[in-house]
């Protein structure tokens, strides 16, 4: 048969549509976001982004009562929003099936921490399974559902950044339609104490029966090669160690918890030496150890990043396969090329006024996050999505002193995500920090994706746009002004005036992401003649702008034409292509 | 006995290096062989150093491309060249361009972009530490061929001629992926580039 390439985010994407997935959900979140993404295209099934995975996992509940499969995904911060639901629906079950893609971020190539989401199958006493390539990441979204029907629970799909963003080749099958499941209604969904009681004792029992399933179960299998090395694996770290060690034993795990414990014995006995290769934590390791069986994992590999076939080699064999073709050269070090806030992006010119400002800045996630760096330094903070507005009211609360000097910094799908609470709070709690919405009308951070503010569905339908305004009026802030980030002026007086009012107030910041703004607003010229080199436009850290011998120079390809530079400019030296000296 | 090879693409946000491993992608699955390719997407859209891993043959396991490993490096980008150079194995093939496109530290004179790139590889060349070392203007092929954002496509010109697939296996690639008005301009860049070193 054909096969066709895909990426593991598409192939679980294809996995749901041909198990008879009818509803999926997601907050997006690198590396998830394919997933949805993809989902999109298969009209059966009704598809949206959720205001944030809290919110996702509870529709897939209730789709899963309703009697219908269901997929949600997320990023694995993610599902520490969602991990509230998740605990308890443990308990309750399924009706129909639920599969929770988890996408994990070994090496944090895009993410704030790099926490270890199979430590959640445990917390929650739920099956997890971990594909290894694009073809068992379709191949498990089927056995996931099957296991969550067959054994009534929901079922953690755990993917990673090597397996989400890695294309392999994958054999396709068609769609099987699976008919809703009856609704009935039962105590068995409603989780108060007498009848919670019951649930954990089925929960107790399902674990064990799903360790039975396990030793039996398919997606775990040894793979009998040289006796002398045998290590257990799962995952992106299956490939890699097949990479490092073509001719170990491999005791390979599709279902990382629970564990088949018989299994793991029986290869042990089979091996001189038995390893275990687990990125992050030895959530394997520690079971195995618990189970009185003697494996060598982290006394050699790290709990830190990612684990690739070299350091594998080097640890067990000790030599790596391959070595730099050529030694670091101290003499030219190489400049790295880190993201940096677009030319044109409306974020620039709030970081450059808090800057100035001298502002405590409470930052939050997304693309403005970037205002962290240099040159434009602004951002204190950043810790999870939301905390902005909420740790923005304890720095005050913390040391009154700060009143009036914090401003929290947070973007409108973060907004919808979690700082609306904490908004509220600042409300009811009678704080004084001014946050500042920076409203670019999408959520650009992971690839542009809709929200509740911008009037469109995943599906690419209209729909209701929620207003950002005068919902922070609804939920009792009076002073709330929008303002156009590119003009400097107007914004820094917003900034002033609202950040000393002494009760709560917002400026929304609103301005659409340049890179969806497809208006041709021309660029920008330094005149030569008036340019002193004073270099203050440089502060804007905008990649158009170059500091030469003699001058400033701006790249006319990559210039935007937002023109907050020319409000920078003292000497009046910067002027629109083709145009008449401004102001 | 090694079972497949690996190439690394290097480049910059917007530099066309997802489309190339696509067109490469299509080329080696029409041969029919086993295919992984791996894209760290970065933290932005724009401006940050872009890498992919394609990995073909018999059989293929890890999608990483470790230091020392890479039959070849494709590098749209002089400094990205320099940057991944480690990654080649003793006497693989480098395919760079010329352009330059200096990162935000040397923007804001923190750091300064290295002067010598070109004739250090071209004395790794010499000594044989790099096998062959093509270097190309591909702005300027692609410029001349009246699609300057199709740049890449001509170094993958160059690249096509060190790898064991016929030049129509492009022309095809191509053809499936580039939309049809910009069509032409590619194939032009593309042969511009597979008849660079041999004209
Ligand atoms: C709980 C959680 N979910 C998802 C993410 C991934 N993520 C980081 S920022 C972001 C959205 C940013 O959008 P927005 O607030 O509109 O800012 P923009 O990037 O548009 O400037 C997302 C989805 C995350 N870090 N944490």
């Amino acid at each position: 048969m054909k096969r066709v390439l895909l990426s593991g985010n598409e192939a679980i994407a294809r996995g749901a549509y041909e198990a008879g997935v009818r509803f999926a959900a997601a907050y997006p979140g690198t590396p998830s976001t394919e997933v949805l993404e993809n989902i999109a295209a298969y009209k059966e099934i009704d598809a949206h982004w959720a205001i944030n995975e809290k919110v996702a996992l509870e529709e897939g509940i209730g789709a899963s009562f309703a009697g219908a499969r269901g997929l949600v995904a997320m990023k694995h911060v993610g599902l520490n929003v969602a991990a509230d639901p998740l605990m308890t629906f443990s308990y309750t079950g399924v009706n129909g099936g639920v599969v929770i893609v988890v996408a994990d971020d070994p090496g944090m190539h895009s993410s704030q921490n790099e926490q270890d989401s199979r430590q959640y199958a445990r917390f929650a006493k739920v099956p997890l399974l971990e594909p290894a390539d694009s073809q068992e990441a379709k191949d498990f979204v089927k056995i996931a559902l099957e296991i969550s029907e067959e054994y009534d629970t929901p079922v953690i799909l755990r993917s990673s950044t090597r397996i989400s963003h890695a294309q392999s080749l994958v054999a396709l099958a068609e769609r099987e339609e699976v008919s809703l499941r009856p609704y009935e209604k039962s105590t068995k969904r409603v989780m108060m104490p007498a009848f919670a009681r019951p649930r954990h004792v089925k929960v107790e029992e399902r674990l064990g029966l799903l360790g039975r399933y396990a030793e039996k179960a398919p997606v775990n299998r040894i793979e009998w090669r040289d006796r002398k090395t045998g290590v257990i694996c799962a995952g992106i770290c299956y490939q890699n160690v097949r990479e490092a060690l073509p001719d170990a034993s491999v005791l390979k795990l599709g279902m990382c918890y629970p564990l088949p414990v018989q299994l793991i014995r029986d290869f042990a006995a089979g091996v001189d030496r038995l390893y275990v290769v687990e990125e992050l934590d030895p959530f394997l390791e520690e079971q195995i150890k618990a189970a009185g069986i003697d494996i060598c994992g982290k006394e050699i590999f790290p709990t830190v990043g990612e684990i690739h076939p070299n350091l594998i080699a080097e640890k067990i064999t000790g030599r790596p396969l391959t070595a730099p073709l050529i030694a670091a050269d101290p003499e030219t070090p190489v400049p790295a090329r880190p993201p940096v806030l677009c030319p044109g992006c409306p974020h620039r010119s709030v970081f450059y006024t808090l800057k100035r400002e001298k502002m405590v800045v409470s930052g939050d996630i997304g693309c403005y996050t970037l205002g962290a760096l240099s040159p434009l330094e602004a951002i204190d903070t950043c810790i999870c999505m939301g905390a902005s507005i909420s740790a923005g009211l304890g720095f005050e609360k913390g040391n009154p002193e700060m009143r009036g000097k914090v401003v929290s910094v947070i973007g409108d799908s973060t907004f919808f995500h979690s700082g609306m609470t904490g908004l509220a709070d600042v409300v009811y709690n009678g704080g004084s920090t001014l946050t500042v919405i920076l409203d670019n009308r999408t959520t650009a951070m992971t690839g542009h994706q809709d929200n509740p503010g911008t009037g469109r569905t995943l599906k690419g339908e209209y729909t209701a746009a929620i207003e950002i305004a005068p919902l922070c009026r609804a939920l009792g802030v009076k002073r709330v002004r929008e303002v156009d980030p590119y003009d400097l002026k107007t914004l820094r007086e917003a900034i002033r005036e609202e950040a000393k009012a002494g009760e709560p107030s917002v400026i929304v910041s609103r301005r659409a992401c340049v890179l969806l703004d497809k208006s041709d607003k021309g660029y920008y010229e330094i005149n030569g003649e008036k340019c002193t080199a004073c270099k203050a436009c440089m502060v804007l850290g905008c990649p158009a702008i170059t500091a030469g011998e003699s001058g400033m120079t701006i790249d006319p390809s990559l210039c935007a034409g937002c023109g907050v530079c020319v409000q920078v400019c003292k000497f009046n030296a910067i002027k629109k292509a083709g145009g008449e000296d401004e102001k | 006995m090694k079972n497949n090879t690996s190439i690394l693409m290097g480049g910059v946000g917007g530099q066309g290096i997802v489309l190339a491993s696509r067109l490469l992608a299509h080329v080696i699955q029409a041969h029919n062989h086993e295919l992984k390719i791996s894209e760290i997407h970065g933290m932005a859209q724009r401006g940050g150093s872009v890498i992919t891993y394609v990995r073909f043959g018999r059989e293929v396991f890890s999608p990483l491309i470790e230091p020392g490993q890479a039959d070849y490096i494709l590098a749209a980008e002089k400094l990205e060249a320099w940057r991944w150079l480690p990654y080649l194995r003793r006497g693989g093939t480098m395919v760079c361009s010329t352009q330059e496109i200096k990162p935000v530290p040397v923007i804001t004179g923190k750091q300064e972009y290295p002067k010598t790139i070109m004739e250090k590889m071209q004395a790794l060349a010499e000594e044989g530490t790099i096998g062959r070392l093509y270097a190309v203007n591909a702005l300027e092929i692609a410029e001349k061929c009246g699609q300057p954002k199709a740049a890449t496509v001509a170094l993958i010109g160059v690249l096509a001629r060190s790898l064991p697939f016929p030049c129509e296996s492009y022309l095809a690639a191509l053809k499936a992926i580039v939309p049809t008005r910009h069509l032409a301009a590619n194939e032009k860049t593309f042969l511009a580039g597979y008849n660079y070193f041999t004209e």
